[in-house]
């Protein structure tokens, strides 16, 4: 299971709705105790595809949040990203471009404006992947 | 051996250890997407093999994170 204060989540829907029309991306760091990541940050990163359809995280950015993450004591949890006009599930790119196991992939839907959707899900394995939806708790 | 920090754990590994190796002994997986840095310094991919790790050395593997649609 993982968890989300509403605080964090919200900071994450109104970074995705500002980028809109195009996707929106960060990571997500946090604890783990047991069987239950516990989301203690959200860092909103630059989508450099600058696209609708695609996103790809700034490694210099993405390099900047794990030295923050570390000093703050904090465990690198995954990623998440918005898909602003499709369902919260990831796609056959997000799949094949899912290279780290041990992260949890957040997809925040903005399809339908009034109601976003997130959704975390575990990818592993090789092709064809295996992607698993993995319980997620909106706190507060 | 020496000491260096790998993804912000304190490891003990050999001396004249390359980054190549270890991303071997880390169990890397799908190496050829990650980028290492070591001391914040982004290291080429073409110097990977023949980098050698020091003591006191701060190495991250940053897998590339993207997706679409």
């Amino acid at each position: 299971m993982i968890t989300i204060q509403r605080a964090d989540y919200e900071k994450m829907l109104r970074h995705a709705e500002s980028c809109l029309p195009n996707e929106a991306c960060g990571l997500i760091a946090g604890t783990v105790q047991d069987d239950v990541r516990e989301i203690r940050a959200v860092y909103l990163l630059t989508n450099t595809d600058q696209s609708r359809e695609h996103f790809t995280l700034d490694p210099k950015e993405q390099f900047a949040a794990i030295k923050d993450m570390r000093a703050k004591g904090l465990t690198p949890l995954g990623n998440w990203h918005s898909h602003p006009e499709s369902p919260s599930r990831p796609s056959e790119e997000d799949q094949r471009l899912a290279f780290d196991s041990k992260a949890s992939y957040l997809i925040l839907s903005l399809m339908e404006r009034d109601r976003p959707v997130l959704h975390a899900f575990r990818i592993t394995g090789s092709e064809p992947k295996t992607v698993e939806k993995e319980p997620l708790v909106i706190e507060g | 051996m020496m000491q260096i920090t790998v993804a912000g754990v304190k490891k003990e590994i050999k001396d004249n250890t390359t980054i190549a190796e270890l991303i071997v002994s880390e169990n890397v997986e799908t190496p050829e997407y990650v980028t290492v840095t070591v001391n914040d310094e982004f290291i080429a991919s073409d110097k990977v093999s023949s980098t050698v790790l020091k003591e006191g050395d701060t190495v991250e593997f940053l897998y590339f994170m993207g997706g679409g649609r």
